[in-house]
């Protein structure tokens, strides 16, 4: 009798271990995997799920990033290969381990019309149908890799000088980027060509990024998640019919805004001093 | 004089195969591209490693049909060949944990080795489920977010960077620490492999009659709880943690060991 509870008690003990260290690694590798996904600047490929799914989608094959590499338009002049544009995340580059991204100020992505990283994603994290265009065929314009950002402190055109790099670099030029012609009040007989990105073009490919002269890009591509804004859906456009349209179709429900507040007749706050 | 007939085979078969996917990316071969993770065999085969695709699908998401029927492909291979056969002959990790364990050999540290009581070989089941709940829970494939196998894939066809880290950091871990540590008490994608080969065909078949209980091939086996039937039965090896290495039989001079087709109506 006294054996058999002496092996329980140690059977217990053993167990109870075991599921102790087994939470404890869990709490660990749970806490590294969180921060590991957590890098949130970081420029993906063509077609790339949205950045949560991509994550965990992408099965870090390399695929994209060798077909980026090996294309017949990467090679130098004497046929040797260049760098390709797509890069593998590795230990220190402080993104998630194995996944592909991109650096335009180092190899922009250069918009190949077959797209050669695309349909070889085994896993679809690089979903092919977000890049057909209406007559099904892929089209690397449809692609959202990111959004370009003008900083206007170190653009020199915005101080007056004569730069139009970023605008013939980008490849659907005069539609992603357009100048916008400003008189030069300073010198009075000149005039201001300023950039001016249009996030509904724009791919994100960075080929303005690179191309751009000033010492640190004054145009760069960020994750368009982090290079747009939001109004709201509660703007609604008077002078745009199209908009009013979407307005007039919403549900009350959609618009109306629950708060503690709301749950008072007006009468009762309007009255009242506001308490934070 | 010892054989090193399988030990350079396997040699051979690695290091083939690390050049052919680093052949891929540096030349544009299409003879063996991608990663562990997911593989394209002759720019047609789609191969994808089972545990990786089941993390990502425990996280939640659906997968392409190319790496369902990849790991599919890959399950069906080492359930015939002997799932840590893929530890063995194919895994670059390996040659970094025999060289450790090598010269664990060498410099006698086995006689000092400390017991790390917690530190069991089925430690690795845990943490194989466990990195299918830390899956779960994060929303990524929570092993490749750190798996040394694939860091060190991708460093040899893609570059290492300061992925070496943790490559040095499993060799010092196995050489100081525990014996065979990672890939017998850890690694996760081991454990699934060993379950994957629970009944494989080819094994390792022992020769009672023949052996002189010499012991050399325990001292050498990174499995050696596998082995349990040295001269005692004439069986074959039927565990699914046996990694079909085939040092055991290298090392044997007794001609006690050799591997055989497993006999389905026999021992299961």
């Amino acid at each position: 009798m006294a054996n058999s509870d002496n092996n329980r008690r140690k059977f217990m003990a053993t167990t109870l271990q075991s599921v102790g260290l087994t939470a404890l690694g869990g709490l660990l590798w749970s806490g590294y995997c969180d921060e590991a996904k957590a890098s949130p600047l970081v420029l993906r490929p063509p077609g790339a799920l949205p950045e949560e799914q991509f994550l965990d989608v992408c099965i870090k094959c390399g695929l994209c990033a060798e077909a980026c590499a090996n294309r017949e338009s990467n090679k130098n002049r004497d046929g040797t290969q260049r760098e390709g544009t797509l890069k593998m995340a590795k230990g220190g580059d402080h993104k998630l381990i194995g996944t592909p991204y991109f650096i335009p100020r180092d190899v922009p992505c250069y918009m190949c019309d077959d797209i050669p990283c695309v349909p070889v994603c085994p896993s679809e994290a690089l979903d092919m149908k977000s890049l057909l265009n209406e007559k099904e065929e892929l089209d690397i314009n449809k692609a959202q890799m990111g959004l370009a950002v003008v900083h206007k402190e170190s653009c020199v055109a915005f101080w007056g000088l004569q730069c139009d790099a970023c605008y013939r670099a980008c490849p659907l030029l005069d539609e992603a980027i357009t100048l916008e012609y400003q008189k030069n009040e300073r010198t009075g007989k000149h005039a201001f060509l300023l950039p001016v990105v249009h996030s509904d073009v724009c791919t994100g490919c960075g080929l303005c990024e690179k191309a751009c002269i000033t010492e640190k890009p004054a145009i760069f591509v960020l994750p368009r998640e982090h290079s747009m804004g939001k109004a709201g859906d509660h703007y609604v456009k008077g002078w745009d019919t199209k908009d009013q349209q979407r307005a007039g179709e919403r549900k009350l429900d959609e618009i109306e805004t629950h708060n503690e507040r709301s749950q008072q007749a007006p009468s009762d706050y309007l009255n009242r001093e506001i308490e934070y | 004089m010892k054989n090193l007939k399988y030990l350079l085979l396997r040699r051979v078969t690695q290091i083939g195969l690390m050049f052919l996917y680093f052949a891929a990316n540096a030349y544009g071969w299409h003879i063996l591209e991608g990663t562990f993770g997911s593989s394209k065999l002759f720019g047609l085969i789609p191969l994808a490693d089972p545990y990786t695709t089941l993390q990502v699908l425990s996280a939640g998401f659906l997968l392409g049909a190319d790496v369902l029927v990849g790991a599919l492909l890959i399950t069906l291979f080492y359930m015939i060949v002997g799932g840590r056969a893929f530890c063995s002959w194919v895994c670059p990790i390996n040659m970094v944990t025999d060289l450790a364990n090598w010269l664990r050999r060498k410099l006698k540290l086995d006689k000092e080795e400390v017991n790390y009581r917690f530190l069991k070989r089925r430690t690795r089941y845990w943490i194989m489920v466990l990195g299918l709940i830390v899956s779960a829970v994060v929303g990524i494939a929570a092993f490749e977010a750190i798996s040394p196998i694939t860091i060190m894939q991708r460093g040899i066809i893609f570059g290492f960077g300061a992925g070496v880290s943790i490559i040095v950091a499993i060799f010092l871990f196995d050489l100081f620490g525990v014996r065979n540590g990672w890939c017998g008490h850890l690694c996760p994608l081991g454990a699934a492999y060993s379950l994957i080969g629970q009944k494989s065909l080819i094994r390792v078949k022992h020769d009672h009659e023949a052996c002189t209980n010499c012991m050399e091939c325990k001292i050498v086996c990174p499995e050696n709880q596998v082995l349990h039937m040295i001269n005692k039965e004439s069986i074959s090896v039927t565990d699914g943690e046996c990694t079909n290495c085939g040092r055991c039989i290298d090392v044997c001079n007794d001609d006690a060991l050799g591997f055989s087709i497993r006999k389905l109506n026999k021992d299961s």
